[in-house]
């Protein structure tokens, strides 16, 4: 029994991390897929949701927790409420605009299949200039045997380097935000 | 570990780089194939996350270290503020023409 335990757990350290990710990209992709194909667009929009937390997970596998948190809160909490209200408020539509038809799935596949055999050719075959894996594992761990994560040297980042563009982006929610109030409530004629 | 094996098993840049063109496929597919206005969106917003993933996992792999994922947060804010203003379009399309079908919106056709 302890030696079958041991097999396992020595399995889950080689095989764990790949099973992982392609569980992850598995759900992303098939509730990416669907969001697209769905014939009604509030299937569409929640399998869109799925899709989103799967990428919060990635994001999660990648090291990246304070992005995880804000993909959760910002896409499956703000956008995907925006996308249901827009969908609730506008579904009065006939049956043949709700569908995707075969024609136009068509010419969809017409220009995704080239560009993903494109973008798949060149992520493959490109020697990225990636930094050995030993080192990258080894940074966090460093610091007293806590991981410290990413959250404060984003912090930094963003009040340093990159602090004009993190005001002008939030003049630009602002601008957005009232320009959208303006237009939903039919001020625009 | 089987040696053949080992560029499925071993998780690295590539994988992740594949899983984002493929979900940006998935996008353009939608953008496309879709007659809604909404699943267009919803097409921009698969194309946008495809994008995110591939900063993040540039930055965890390469030297960028921090600089991936603040790129991320700036693609996060920017897809916001698309969101609402294209919602605010799609509503106020809707109140004036009583759809959101792409094919009938064509007035500025001319």
């Amino acid at each position: 029994m302890a030696e079958l335990l041991g097999k396992l757990t020595a399995a889950m350290g080689t095989y764990g991390p790949a099973v992982l990710f392609y569980g992850v990209a598995g759900l992303v992709l098939a509730s990416a897929a669907y969001a697209v194909v769905a014939k009604k667009i509030d299937h569409s929009a929640f399998s869109l949701m799925a899709c989103f937390t799967g990428v919060a997970a990635l994001y999660a596998m990648l090291g990246s927790d304070f992005l995880a948190v804000t993909q959760v809160i910002v896409y499956v909490g703000g956008i995907m409420i925006l996308i249901v209200f827009g969908v609730l408020l506008t579904d009065r539509l006939p049956v043949e605009y709700r569908q995707i038809s075969r024609e136009t799935v068509v010419q969809g596949l017409a220009v995704a299949v080239p560009v993903m055999a494109a973008l798949v050719w060149a992520a493959a075959g490109t020697s990225w200039p990636v930094v050995a894996e030993a080192a990258a594992a080894a940074a966090p761990p460093a610091a007293g045997g806590t991981d410290p994560g990413t959250t404060a040297a984003i912090g930094k980042l963003l009040l340093t380097d990159y602090l004009f563009p993190f005001e002008f982006a939030s003049v630009l929610l602002l601008v957005a935000l009232v320009g959208a109030a303006r237009m939903a409530r039919g001020g625009a004629k | 570990m089987n040696p053949a094996l080992r560029p499925f098993l071993e998780i690295g840049l590539t994988h992740y780089l594949v899983l984002s063109s493929l979900m940006f496929s998935l996008g353009i597919l939608a953008m496309v194939a879709r007659r809604n206005a909404i699943g267009v969106l919803i097409g921009i917003e698969l194309i946008l996350n495809a994008a995110n993933v591939n900063l993040v996992a540039f930055g965890r792999f390469t030297d960028a270290g921090p600089q991936g994922p603040v790129f991320a947060i700036f693609v996060i804010m920017l897809a916001a503020a698309e969101a609402a203003i294209a919602l605010a379009l799609l509503l106020s399309l809707f109140e004036r023409s009583g759809s959101v079908s792409l094919d009938e919106a064509s007035e500025l056709k001319g």
